[in-house]
């Protein structure tokens, strides 16, 4: 299929972003009043800014290698293997696990463990949608992501890392209705160095927890290993919620630089939980955060 | 190159900063301006300051004398070394000061390149004729510290980023390699 659209035939965003607030008002009274909350008076960072500054460890370190190196990447077929404690596994085509819930438009703060953040509309289903269609079975209590590693097409990745990258959540942060499956942003399809063509978002949690280019989710009973953990158990916890009181050794938590807040307004304290506390903070009641970071 | 006037490197030491400048003029710096102009300015600090180190090693082994450009090239390094802590102060960290002392006090990269920092202050003070006219025989002792300091840059490199990329380690090799050839010169007496 030839594709003769090029930018100049894209909804320039000023217009397509009046036409999402009409739409807002439309939409915004089905959403939970929480999610409504954290859908508001956010004004995101542009397309070009979120497209242009990622960490995409697969496709090189500098945060301008992926917007370069990952348009390589074949993203068509795309399947998704779900197994372990499912009722339902199997290899699901993209198609397939898009219609697994209704594709919204959420509006979050995104902090990466650098101490940068941005603000992004993506668009996505809720991940507890389709674990209602696989079938989670009870004695399962973590879900375990990895990301697609095809040396073929992600030459710089080199022995960075442990490939391919895996992350983890447990059942009830996963199920939590912030908790998206990705598929695009500002209403076009997820760019290459944004984790195409699905990937996770998970609000209240740095960054690296929102795995990028799935291909594979796993229902375990115990609590998977993750790359970073594995990398770096000293600085990367399985949980990483955002914690402005958690020292990390390399970063001070405590403020963050939003990117596109200019040479000289861009520092702004850290909220716990990335803002998202009321939210799910009844998810951690009894646990020491500092320890379970 | 008797004819090659030192000041020429504070001229060829300018122009990264000021290509640095232009990009910024131009909005050329990237999605994060910020990070982007705190890191060139550190890692040209860093290239100066090896650049200064390989003069000596130069012409011990190929004969090639630079000696009479070395004071520029480090007190170069150490201009790009104080806008990179200014550009931290000012525009990364914005003057908050309780962060800055827990950075400095608590995260090791930072406490090291802070500390770089700091040996490079008495060098560029003391290079100048009267100082070392002063100081004599101190004077080469005192300078001995810009070998702790580009092994100190080399790890703050290092440990500023996440995971094990080449880049940082490259630096890191580099001023450890260049002190071991100070080291083995002085004691095994070569060439």
């Amino acid at each position: 299929m030839r594709n003769d659209l090029k930018w100049s035939d894209v909804t320039p965003e000023g217009i397509w972003l009046n036409r999402r607030a009409v739409m807002a008002g439309v939409a915004g009274a089905a959403l939970a009043p929480g999610l409504a909350r954290a859908a508001t008076d956010m004004t995101p960072n542009t397309f070009e800014e979120i497209t242009n500054y990622n960490n995409y460890y697969e496709f090189g370190l500098d945060k301008s290698d992926p917007a370069r190196n990952a348009q390589r990447l074949t993203i068509d077929p795309w399947s998704i293997q779900i197994d372990g404690l499912v009722d339902r596994p199997g290899t699901y085509d993209l198609a397939d696990v898009m219609r697994m819930g209704p594709i919204e438009e959420r509006i979050y703060r995104f902090r990466c463990v650098e101490a940068w953040s941005m603000v992004i509309p993506w668009n996505g289903f809720q991940l507890s949608h389709l674990l209602d269609r696989v079938g989670v079975q009870s004695s399962a209590r973590y879900v375990a992501f990895e990301t697609l590693y095809r040396p073929s097409e992600m030459r710089e990745a080199g022995n960075i890392l442990d490939w391919p990258y895996r992350e983890g959540l447990r059942l009830d942060e996963a199920r939590h209705p912030l908790t998206l499956m990705a598929t695009g942003l500002y209403g076009k399809p997820m760019p290459k160095q944004n984790g195409a063509p699905i990937r996770l978002v998970v609000p209240w949690k740095y960054g690296f927890k929102s795995i990028k280019s799935i291909v594979r989710i796993s229902l375990t009973a115990d609590q998977p290993q993750t790359t970073w953990k594995q990398s770096n158990v000293r600085e990367y916890g399985f949980y990483s919620n955002v914690n402005p009181n958690v020292n990390h050794p390399r970063w001070s938590q405590a403020s963050e630089r939003r990117i596109g807040g200019g040479l000289f307004n861009s520092r702004q304290d850290t909220l716990m939980f990335n803002g998202y506390g009321d939210q799910v903070a009844q998810m951690y009641a009894g646990q020491d955060l500092t320890r379970d970071f | 190159m008797r004819r090659i006037p030192p000041w020429i490197v504070y001229v060829l030491g300018a122009l990264p900063f000021l290509w640095l400048v232009w990009r910024g003029v131009t909005g050329d710096l990237g999605v994060d301006p910020v990070k982007e102009v705190e890191h060139s300015l550190g890692l040209h600090a860093l290239q100066f300051l090896v650049g200064g180190l390989v003069i000596s090693p130069l012409r011990w082994i190929t004969g090639i004398n630079l000696i009479r450009y070395r004071r520029a090239v480090g007190l170069v390094a150490f201009a790009y070394a104080v806008l990179h802590v200014a550009v931290w102060l000012s525009l990364d960290i914005q003057f908050r000061w309780g962060e800055v002392w827990g950075d400095i006090l608590r995260r090791p990269y930072i406490t090291l390149g802070m500390l770089a920092f700091v040996m490079l202050i008495p060098l560029a003070a003391t290079s100048n004729m009267a100082s070392i006219r002063a100081l004599g025989k101190r004077w080469v002792s005192l300078h001995r510290l810009v070998y702790a300091a580009v092994i100190l840059g080399g790890i703050h490199f290092l440990l500023a980023v996440k995971a094990w990329p080449t880049e940082p380690l490259l630096y890191l090799g580099a001023g450890v390699i260049l002190v071991v050839l100070r080291v083995t010169h002085r004691f095994l007496r070569w060439p």
